[in-house]
């Protein structure tokens, strides 16, 4: 059953309207597939195969009765930050260890609504604070990739480590992911997925453990981008019950993804070009820049002067929005309680027992730059940044269309490489946490493999709302890049 | 070092996160380190600039004053480590 699960999801959609095969037989060979691999990758958190076959089930009398939806008998991973209701939702913490939503995050709502099939929750970093997937209490996910010659295990890359592990290895068809400073993009770019972070306000935020609200933003994974932007189409929408999500039309984001390249303007932006720049990654970007070229795209160095503030104004705005949404986690109303001599200790004890080392650090940090005498000189300056940092987009984006820019500094490394600075590993975000500080779409696309034989990405980052212009110009990488490698495989068990 | 000992004990109370000493020397030093990192924010003039509030201009949305949620009480407290009927059960506050 392999085969099935090689398809790309429009691939998918159009043998089962076809009846080549059936929802049902492809839920199977999802289910088997995750069985045989699981125990190598710790993709999946909690595998839900009963629930798989009845959604299998029912999306096969649709289909029968002509009444398939978008998403109809298309198999897909949830990460663990979205509530699902009767399916044990963690945010892959020990403090929320249990918890069972009674309703449904909105954007899984929709995708349920549109006929898709849930497999399972996907590891993440704890609360989706990392970039390695190291710090869930689940333990590591290991990336289906292997540098040539090599045992050693890779991060999939983080938050959405189970996600981008899952989709590569052939474990689902595509997944949901949430990027706050680069969880959907990075990974993706360390495991040659698609990965695309919407517009802050596309997705609804309802339903999705809470990490830093004003950057938070759900978005798909899928093997090539068309298949990305099918999932978008359903997963994109108005919702009342989130105020920051917006009442803007949703396009279909596949109607123009052969337009091509031709009349885009293409920003460079030279600040991107960071001191330690690796040769392969320069590299690779120069190539994505003769691509776009090629295809017809006029290309322009811009300038976002603020780029070097990003990343030390996002450890200010997320660990401070972090420790306002985890001070809902006191052992009373969900998950977790350890004892203490009175209601204070029982907090202290609880949330000292419930929460990896990460989380605390942020927690903390956050604590501190909210705490009297603090908040000016920490929380408001780094606000005030923000506006700088978005006012450097607007005014690229009165020169271009979209900007192109490595997604990460390297490949993928290896678990527990890089472990002991904490802000070695923030670094890892260099190039996505700009786009969430500004609230814009971006993604990250395929486009080459490391001198070490693993994949490297580029990002797109589009101006507001405009996801249908970021997906075309990804659908020209995508095309210039041609068939990728995939990974060997190493992690089926003999039946 | 931007944070000394007190001060981590400090915020931890106020996070309500019980800490160890041994864990508190480890934060001292690594909190400092990512308090000393941003602090290179104080290099940009921000003193003209508004604070963000929000990534796109928007109004905030109103809706009718009415009740469009609730009456389930049992769904809110079916995840609580302790609850009697509708209600949490948390440790004695008031002697």
């Amino acid at each position: 059953m392999s085969e099935l699960t090689n398809l790309t999801i429009a691939a998918a959609r159009a043998g089962l309207d076809k009846k080549e095969f059936s929802a049902k037989e492809l839920a199977e060979a999802h289910v088997s597939a995750i069985e045989a691999a699981n125990d190598a990758l710790n993709a999946y958190v909690l595998v839900t195969p009963d629930r798989a076959l009845e959604m299998a089930a029912e999306s096969d009398k649709r289909l029968a009765k002509g009444e398939g939806g978008a998403l109809e008998g298309i198999p897909l991973g949830i990460k663990d930050l979205f509530c699902t209701e009767g399916v044990v939702t963690t945010a892959c913490s020990k403090i929320l260890e249990g918890f069972t939503p009674h309703y449904e995050s909105t954007v899984t709502r929709n995708l349920w609504d549109a006929g898709a099939v849930m497999l399972g929750k996907l590891n993440n970093d704890e609360f989706a604070m990392g970039s390695s997937n190291e710090t869930s209490a689940f333990g590591p996910v290991a990336n289906p990739w292997r540098r040539e010659g090599s045992d050693d295990k890779l991060v999939p890359g983080g938050s959405s480590g189970g996600s981008s592990a899952a989709v590569a290895a052939n474990l689902c068809m595509g997944a949901t992911g949430t990027d706050t400073g680069g969880s959907i993009r990075q990974p993706a770019a360390l495991t040659g997925t698609v990965g695309l972070k919407p517009t802050y306000g596309r997705c609804s935020r309802w339903g999705i453990v809470a990490f830093a609200s004003s950057l938070d933003q759900a978005g798909p994974f899928a093997r090539t981008v068309e298949d990305t932007a099918l999932l978008l189409n359903v997963m994109a929408s108005h919702d009342p019950r989130d105020t920051t999500s917006v009442d803007a039309p949703v396009p279909d984001f596949t109607a123009s993804l052969k337009d091509g390249v031709k009349g885009l303007t293409v920003g460079i932006p030279k600040e991107y070009r960071i001191d330690g720049l690796k040769p392969e990654i320069a590299k690779l970007w120069d190539q994505g820049v003769e691509w776009l070229k090629a295809a017809g795209a006029t290309v322009k160095e811009v300038t976002l002067p603020h780029t070097k503030y990003a990343l030390p104004s996002y450890y200010i705005v997320a660990p401070a929005e972090a420790s306002s949404n985890l001070a809902r986690y006191d052992g009373v109303r969900y998950g977790l309680r350890v004892d203490g001599d009175d209601v204070i200790s029982m907090y202290e004890n609880t949330r000292e027992a419930g929460f990896g080392a990460e989380v605390k650090r942020r927690i903390l940090i956050g604590t501190y730059v909210l705490s009297a005498g603090y908040y000016d000189a920490y929380y408001l300056k780094a606000q005030k940044v923000r506006t700088l940092i978005k006012r450097d987009f607007d005014q690229a984006f009165e020169d271009c269309d979209v900007i192109l820019t490595p997604t990460t500094p390297g490949p993928a490394f290896a678990q527990g490489e890089i472990s002991g600075d904490p802000l070695e590993m923030y670094l890892n975000d260099i190039f996505t946490v700009t786009v969430n500080m500004a609230g814009l779409p971006g993604i990250s696309v395929p486009a080459g493999l490391s001198g070490e034989g693993t994949p490297l990405g580029l990002q797109l980052i589009g101006k507001p709302f405009d996801e249908a212009t970021l997906l075309r110009a990804a659908q020209s990488i995508e095309d210039a890049a041609g068939p990728l490698k995939r990974p060997e495989n190493w992690w089926t068990k003999a039946a | 070092m931007s944070v000394d000992r007190a001060t981590v004990h400090r915020i931890a109370k106020l996070a309500r996160i019980a800490i160890t000493e041994e864990e508190a020397a480890r934060l001292e030093g690594e909190l400092s380190g990512i308090l000393d990192w941003v602090a290179q924010l104080d290099e940009i003039d921000t003193a003209d600039v508004p604070p963000m509030t929000r990534v796109a201009d928007m109004k905030m949305k109103m809706r009718e004053d009415v009740v469009t949620d609730g009456d389930c009480a049992d769904d809110i407290v079916a995840n609580a480590p302790e609850a009697d009927d509708d209600y949490f059960v948390v440790p004695k506050i008031v002697e």
